[in-house]
């Protein structure tokens, strides 16, 4: 009889019966719409490994265990303080963050920081402002974050594009999955392809292989299209030194802890309002589901009366 | 015939548990058309960007006694001028019948700082920006319909029917106000 | 209005009279809620209400975020992500605009393949499925409009290479592509004016609706049977038990519409499309959103020359796609209206179904990329598109002279009786009418 279950089951297997095929070629061919930093040529090859981080190999990212990730999932207010200052002290030498206002940072659901604190951080920058004496004053919370000292065209021409602004790099960067786990994705909520890129990116600088020609200026990395990225590695261990934590934890200081930390600095960055949006989302489909089961009953009721 | 009844209200007898639904779930409706329609109209309340800007705060130790500052609070005008004695004191000899919206200058000024005074540059009139140190009672002259106000900013002559605003602000130290 | 007998409707409140002497509102809206319905329509019957309420979803949500969207090039871009971050609650409500273009989608094409396969389209109802056809042409104008509007990489090489497709028309292509694009390229004007006409759109929609609606009351629903309504029997008032059924369906369909509202808001947008417009770099992959891919793969599927030059049989087939269904109720030669009693058409319609689905996901793919042995989506596809143009030219015009039908039951209400729940959901043991 054909209802919803017999379409259901005959889409899905008209899909896998033409995807079989190409899920049996080799992970590295292209696919469908992944992002790409502007200047790359091919789609950065993806795996589709599990939460569970395995050994790296070949070009391929990583996943990583996020705490904003999934339905119940919501950022870690430690990590993103960690991952602000990775970014204030490393990332914005060069790249610009237009979107981001001191403000931001005392938000509910982001790194918390003290009115007071803002205030401070804010001050310690020279905003420029026609209306102010001599062009310039000290930043206010609700000013931008201003831009590098550099101009555009000094950090053209250091790396051959201008670094590309953060404000929203994490929505704009991706991994791509094969079908069927794609579908999967849609009941996991999986979103976080863009923290896992850029820290599979950050943590893949390598020597390239002997027989790889790399062109001037450019470094080698095992995950960016075309393994030659413009940007040097920017992370060290002990690059950045954290405080301890308010119980006296401390982290790593390692290339791979201050990935992660700035990747999800960089998730709330994209999505400042990432917690409120999925506990908003729960109360309304509490709310729909009650409603459903209401409308049902109703619904039954009064066709109980019809033949 | 219940095919053909219009059910506007429910006709068959079975009252009790079968209401009971039919107004639970409408209640449940209501809720629900009031946690949709309250989010579309307060999208147009201001938003973040607009509220971090309801607040200002400002340096007064460049402006030296007898100079007036123009400054931008809500997209409005405020003026904040650091009054000599003299003007002070005429404006405390000024009697309260004689003024159009009594108000005593101790009221128009925190104590403690006197001589500052901060108000909002649009006159009560219509609304355009009076002009300092004019006018024949050593305040401010409207241009657009010659409102004339004193040395604390209240109306004296003129078709304006209230002393310029003084908006709600506090001193943080004697030197930095904070407006809104 | 209708073909049914109406008696007047006399308010009892005399400020009531008053205005219903003048303006028959309340009598309109009396003859609406009692429309005789007929009893059988099973839950596909659904997503007209569901597209009207996704409808005005659309507009509610599009005219707020026109509130505090800034269609110029320089900031349209941040002033989307401004609407995010900003504006009280922007980020929910920018992605119901945008989350519910698919779901708009998503219940649009239900509602045609429900068309399809119980024979809605046939006479007396061939307006009614012609201005269908007319709304889901104005539905792909308007998403196209407002998928440029945000101004990511996404938004500006689609609306280059869709607005192109004009340039394949002879001699007059070019002026036309200029006209349309307000320049040499998609560029500030065409932002512009995309704008406004996404904005003017949706109320065409809404007044074509409108005659979608009253095209529908004047020879009434189909049902899944395909027999029409002979008596009173087969037939229940509209209100309270289709009101009832449609908004349970409303409901339900909110459901996975909200999953998606609060905890995948990206997840069916292109990653490129969070970089901000770049006429100088083009991204590795071009694709439009799911619900154009497949016309996007019959476009694509003509990359060889015969009579015409390749783009121009692309453009052809590609319009011809979309035009084909207009014809659809004379190209249709049978005389049984419902797939459930064509058991030859159905093997057809469901094969329609899957070739449909193939061709979506030939749409996502590089036509390089290989589908089964040596060959490519370039080459496979092409069989789909076979089959997408035969079902219409070849397969319905035959399947009615050569098919045997099932019997038809006399009536509805006969049907009702002697079927199981599936086709009603009423209880068959009850004892019939009254």
């Amino acid at each position: 009889m054909i209802n919803a279950k017999t379409i259901f089951v005959a889409g899905l297997m008209g899909l896998s019966l033409m995807s079989t095929s190409a899920l049996a070629q080799d992970a590295s061919s292209s696919a469908a719409s992944t992002a790409a930093p502007a200047s790359s040529a091919a789609a950065p090859a993806t795996s589709s490994a599990s939460a569970t981080p395995a050994v790296a190999e070949g070009d391929t990212v990583v996943k990583q265990h996020w705490s904003f990730a999934g339905p119940f999932g919501t950022f870690d207010k430690n990590q993103l303080q960690r991952g602000f200052q990775v970014f204030k002290e490393v990332c914005s030498t060069c790249h610009s963050a237009h979107l981001l206002a001191f403000r931001n940072l005392s938000e509910p659901g982001g790194p918390e920081f003290t009115e007071a604190q803002v205030k401070a951080l804010a001050a310690s920058y020279t905003i420029n402002d026609p209306d102010a004496d001599g062009g310039k004053r000290p930043g206010l919370p609700s000013d931008t974050w201003p831009g590098p000292d550099q101009t555009p065209a000094d950090l053209k021409a250091a790396f051959g594009i201008v670094p590309p602004d953060m404000s929203v790099l994490a929505k704009a960067r991706s991994t791509e999955d094969r079908f069927p786990n794609w579908i999967f994705n849609y009941f996991t909520t999986y979103s976080e392809g863009g923290p896992d890129y850029i820290h599979a990116l950050l943590t893949g600088y390598e020597d390239p292989p002997a027989d790889f020609k790399l062109p001037d200026g450019k470094f080698y990395n095992r995950i960016f299209p075309a393994h030659a990225i413009g940007m040097p590695p920017p992370l060290t261990d002990g690059a950045v030194q954290y405080a301890p934590g308010p119980d006296g934890s401390t982290v790593p200081l390692t290339v791979d802890q201050y990935a992660k930390d700035v990747a999800a600095y960089l998730m709330w960055l994209s999505e400042p309002h990432l917690d409120q949006t999925k506990s908003a989302g729960f109360r309304v489909m509490a709310f729909l589901l009650l409603f459903a089961v209401l409308m049902w009953m109703v619904k039954q009721r009064l066709w109980r009366k019809v033949h | 015939m219940a095919t053909e009844s219009n059910l506007a209200h429910d006709e068959t007898p079975d009252p009790g548990k079968r209401d009971f639904l039919y107004i639970a779930t409408a209640a449940v409706g209501v809720v629900a058309v009031g946690g949709i329609v309250w989010p579309l109209i307060n999208q147009m309340n201001p938003d973040a960007s607009v509220l971090a800007l309801s607040s200002i705060e400002y340096d007064l130790s460049k402006i030296e006694t007898g100079q007036a500052v123009t400054i931008k609070w809500r997209g409005m005008p405020i003026f904040v001028r650091n009054r000599p004695q003299k003007e002070i004191d005429e404006a405390r000899a000024v009697p309260m019948d004689q003024l159009k919206d009594p108000q005593t200058d101790q009221d128009r000024v925190k104590a403690g700082h006197d001589n500052w005074l901060v108000m909002i540059a649009l006159c009560t009139h219509l609304g355009c920006i009076p002009i300092g140190e004019s006018g024949d009672y050593g305040g401010w002259l409207c241009p657009c319909h010659g409102s004339q106000y004193d040395t604390s900013g209240r109306i004296r002559r003129g078709p304006a029917p209230k002393n310029l605003v003084i908006p709600p602000y506090k001193f943080l130290t004697d030197t930095k106000i904070q407006i809104g | 209005m209708s073909a049914h007998e109406t008696t007047k409707y006399v308010p009892s409140h005399p400020v009531a009279r008053w205005f219903e002497d003048r303006l028959p509102l309340l009598g309109f809206s009396r003859e609406l809620m009692d429309y005789p319905t007929p009893k059988n329509l099973n839950y596909w019957w659904t997503f007209g209400g569901i597209l009207a309420f996704m409808l005005g979803v659309q507009i509610v949500t599009g005219i707020i975020l026109a509130m505090h969207y800034t269609p110029n090039a320089a900031l349209a871009f941040d002033s989307v992500e401004m609407i995010k971050r900003d504006v009280n609650g922007g980020r929910i409500l920018q992605s119901i605009h945008a989350t519910g273009a698919t779901m708009f989608f998503f219940a649009v094409y239900i509602h045609i393949f429900r068309g399809l396969y119980f024979g809605s389209y046939k006479a007396p109802r061939e307006v009614l499925w012609i201005l269908g056809v007319i709304i889901y042409l104005l539905m792909m104008a308007t998403a196209f409009m407002g998928y440029v509007l945000p101004w990511g990489q996404m938004s500006f090489w689609a609306a280059s290479v869709i607005t192109n497709i004009f340039s394949a028309i002879p001699i007059v292509g070019d002026p036309i592509l200029q006209l349309l694009r307000g320049g040499f390229s998609v560029d500030n004007p065409t932002l512009n004016r995309f704008f406004s006409l996404h904005y003017l759109l949706p109320f065409i929609i809404a007044a074509v609706v409108v005659l979608h609606i009253w095209a529908l009351h004047v020879p009434g629903n189909n049902n899944p049977i395909g027999v029409e309504v002979k008596d009173k029997r087969d037939t229940v008032a509209f209100h309270p038990f289709y009101t009832m059924k449609d908004l349970f369906a409303i409901v339900v369909f909110c459901i996975p519409f909200a999953w998606l509202v609060f905890f995948a808001p990206n997840i069916l947008l292109s990653a490129d499309n969070h970089i901000m417009a770049n006429p100088l770099v083009t991204p590795p992959h071009i694709v439009p959103e799911w619900y154009f891919l497949p016309f996007y793969a019959i476009l694509r599927a003509f990359d060889f020359n015969f009579i015409l030059d390749s783009k121009l049989l692309g453009v052809i087939f590609f319009g011809g796609s979309i035009l084909i269904l207009f014809f659809v109720p004379w190209l249709d030669t049978s005389k049984v209206r419902s797939g459930n009693y064509r058991p030859a058409f159905r093997w057809f319609y469901w094969l329609f179904v899957i070739n449909f689905l193939a061709l979506m996901w030939y749409g996502s793919q590089e036509p390089a990329t290989p589908v089964i042995g040596p060959f490519t989506v370039a080459d496979t596809s092409k069989l789909s598109v076979l089959y997408y143009f035969a079902y219409f030219l070849v397969i319905l015009p035959l399947l009615g002279r050569f098919e045997k039908p099932r019997p038809l039951p006399n009536s509805i209400s006969e049907a009702v009786l002697t079927q199981p729940r599936a086709v009603s959901g009423a209880d068959p043991a009850m004892p019939t009418a009254h």
